[in-house]
């Protein structure tokens, strides 16, 4: 193994700390006896059976999941929808217009998208609560989705579907047979992406959330806003316990997929 | 390579020689009738007719961009003729799409389904007929075997060789037994030596099934190689449509003489010159070049003379019973192992090739550069075409 430049220790050491830092932190202070949180007085994990007494909490972590589920399903059939027809069907009147609204959400400040939702939810008389911040994630995250799904769709070999025609397939029964089982992992990742996406989403959903319903980051959010509590740290370790186990879960699954592949490949390649 | 091994044909057993295409009676499987097919402002198909008997191996050949391939994909159903018909057994089916065709495509990619196995891939099209479980089974094990693909079933395409993977869409496209298997480029993946067993192997396909096949290639060699009737394409028309020797030794013009194979091409003046015999008038101060020819040729017409170097002989004497001789040096040498062709080099500076068969051992070969030689051919060798 090469040995590292003292140039390279020092950036590297320099970028992870600046990442980790502050979450290094507020993952020690989770397991803080004390009730002041800038004091350390001895190891305790007692925030944490505290914290699952806490209903209000755990109202707002349902109502998290469940908007954070609904969400990013019904993101991720419009967002694979949108895709499949800008990138299959062809050239139609519109589309480049079409190709770039669809991406318009992307960039636009998350206060704008929120704003213009709350101003559509009074003004067709809708009531806000679950229904509207689901409403509202969906239309911010399916425009993630689709990008995803879409670069999936420009590498896919188009004969493929034709394949799948030629053999019998209507056009609905190729694409549910032969097109989504393999762009399946972009829709997947999509989806990750979409929830994600939505269980931390503060701004949209502080716009579009009622009385009847409180996500946890607008929850944590005003808690906050009154001192913060070694409760909260420990909510927010437990927060990055899954999204961490999540993401290396994902990477090694793909990891493994792909070195198999690769193995199979040269296998195969020597067999000829 | 001029030698392409004769083609068996399965009417062979019953010692007729298999030529629908000369049999007025016989009724074609596929008419192409008048199709003209246009993308936007390119006319990739021009006006065309073409009938395909059952049970031919038809190649469709051209250099890339001739329109070979917008010929099969109307075929397969993914475009449609801009005027014109296409007839498949009598029916027009311009409003059938893919999936209603008993017709079935080999994708030059191959285009198997990466998710399925091989087993899953063979039965994909029998699953969308609704086949009985039993039958399905019976069919995908047969085709397997047909294919000698049985120890890989149950793998997934890319787990298998290239060569395995063309058998497993080659397996894939019959399960259905369409009444006519079109194949894109099949074998333009493999490298050579396998190409050339494939080649047999679909020919020997073909034949035990009795499909009819239409392959779409631009490799020359592979076309004459398994094809009963060779179509050379250029420019969205069909240039000449013939078996592949009647291609190879009477080319219908120089693009079909220059494109199939290797040729001297020779630009002269024909003269009559008693019954079915010309006289070609090719350089100053040259003595004219005879050539028989069946096709009339108008005396003082401007014409070409398509000459196979294998045909023309090279000897350091002229030979004294040739019709025709001219006088050159050697002005290289290509070696090919099999073959030698010595580039001659004639008075009036045109090139002209000459094909021996290296029978000896290279240290006896009788001519090096700079040899003045003679080239000579018979009055038959050469393929007169008007202009």
């Amino acid at each position: 193994m090469n040995r590292m430049s003292w140039f390279n220790t020092v950036s590297l050491t320099l970028g992870f700390a600046f990442l980790y830092i502050p979450m290094i932190i507020l993952i020690i202070f989770s397991f803080n006896e004390s009730k002041l949180v800038t004091v350390w007085a001895g190891f305790s994990t007692k925030w944490y059976g505290e914290l699952l007494q806490n209903q209000a909490f755990l109202d707002a972590a349902w109502v998290t999941v469940r908007v954070a589920v609904f969400s990013s399903t019904l993101a991720t059939i419009l967002g694979t929808a949108a895709a499949y027809v800008l990138v299959r069907g062809g050239r139609f009147f519109g589309r480049t217009l079409f190709s770039g609204m669809i991406y318009a959400p992307l960039v636009m400040p998350e206060v704008i998208t929120g704003l213009s939702l709350l101003l559509l939810f009074i003004g067709i008389g809708l009531d806000r609560g679950i229904l509207t911040i689901v409403l509202a994630h969906t239309t911010f995250s399916m425009c993630f989705v689709s990008v995803v799904v879409s670069s999936r769709l420009i590498t896919f070999d188009q004969s493929l579907e034709e394949a799948a025609l030629d053999l019998g397939c209507t056009a609905a029964q190729a694409f549910r047979l032969v097109t989504l089982p393999i762009i399946a992992p972009a829709v997947i990742s999509g989806w990750l992406l979409a929830f994600t996406l939505s269980l931390d989403d503060l701004v949209i959903a502080s716009f579009t959330s009622g009385p009847s319903a409180t996500t946890l980051p607008i929850k944590i959010f005003s808690a906050v806003r009154l001192g913060v509590s070694p409760e909260i740290n420990a909510l927010s370790t437990l927060m990055i316990a899954v999204v961490t186990v999540g993401v290396i879960t994902a990477s090694l699954v793909t990891k493994r997929a792909m070195v198999r592949q690769k193995q199979d490949e040269m296998a195969a390649a020597r067999a000829e | 390579m001029p030698l392409f091994p004769v083609r068996r044909t399965g009417a062979v057993l019953n010692s007729t020689v298999f030529a629908p295409w000369e049999d007025p009676q016989a009724k074609p499987l596929i008419q192409f009738q008048n199709v003209t097919k246009r993308f936007g402002e390119f006319t990739a198909i021009d006006n065309l007719s073409l009938d395909i008997f059952e049970q031919e191996f038809f190649a469709l050949l051209g250099p890339s961009g001739c329109g070979k391939t917008t010929m099969m994909r109307m075929l397969a159903g993914f475009e449609k003729p801009s005027e014109g018909h296409i007839l498949l057994g009598g029916q027009d089916i311009d409003p059938i799409p893919p999936n209603k065709r008993a017709v079935n495509m080999m994708f030059q990619s191959y285009a198997l389904f990466p998710h399925l196995s091989i087993w899953e891939n063979i039965a994909f099209g029998l699953r969308r007929d609704n086949m009985p479980k039993h039958d399905l089974e019976e069919r995908v094990e047969e085709m397997l075997r047909l294919t000698r693909l049985e120890q890989f079933a149950r793998r997934k395409p890319h787990q298998i060789s290239g060569g395995q993977r063309q058998r497993v869409a080659l397996a894939r496209s019959l399960a259905k037994a369409p009444k006519l298997l079109l194949l894109d480029e099949p074998l333009g993946a493999l490298d050579k030596k396998l190409r050339q067993d494939t080649q047999f192997e679909l020919m020997d396909i073909q034949e035990k099934t009795g499909t009819t096949f239409v392959i779409v290639t631009h490799d020359q060699e592979e076309a004459m190689t398994v094809a009963s009737r060779v179509a050379v394409m250029d420019q969205g028309k069909l240039m000449q449509v013939a078996t592949p020797d009647k291609i190879y030794e009477n080319p219908n013009s120089v693009y079909v003489a220059d494109f199939i194979g290797d040729v001297n091409i020779i630009a002269g003046r024909a003269t009559a010159n008693g019954d079915e015999t010309y006289q070609i008038d090719w350089a100053e101060g040259q003595t004219p070049l005879t050539a028989s020819s069946a096709s009339g040729v108008s005396n003082g017409q401007s014409c070409h003379l398509a000459i196979r170097p294998e045909k023309v002989t090279i000897s350091a004497e002229r030979p004294s019973e040739a019709i025709n001789a001219v006088q050159g040096k050697v002005h290289d040498i290509a070696y090919l192992g099999n073959l030698s062709t010595y580039y001659v080099e004639l008075a009036n500076g045109t090139i002209m090739k000459a094909q021996t068969a290296n029978t000896r051992r290279i240290s006896r070969r009788s001519f090096t550069w700079e040899d003045p030689v003679w080239l000579s051919w018979t009055a038959t060798a050469a393929v007169l075409l008007a202009d």
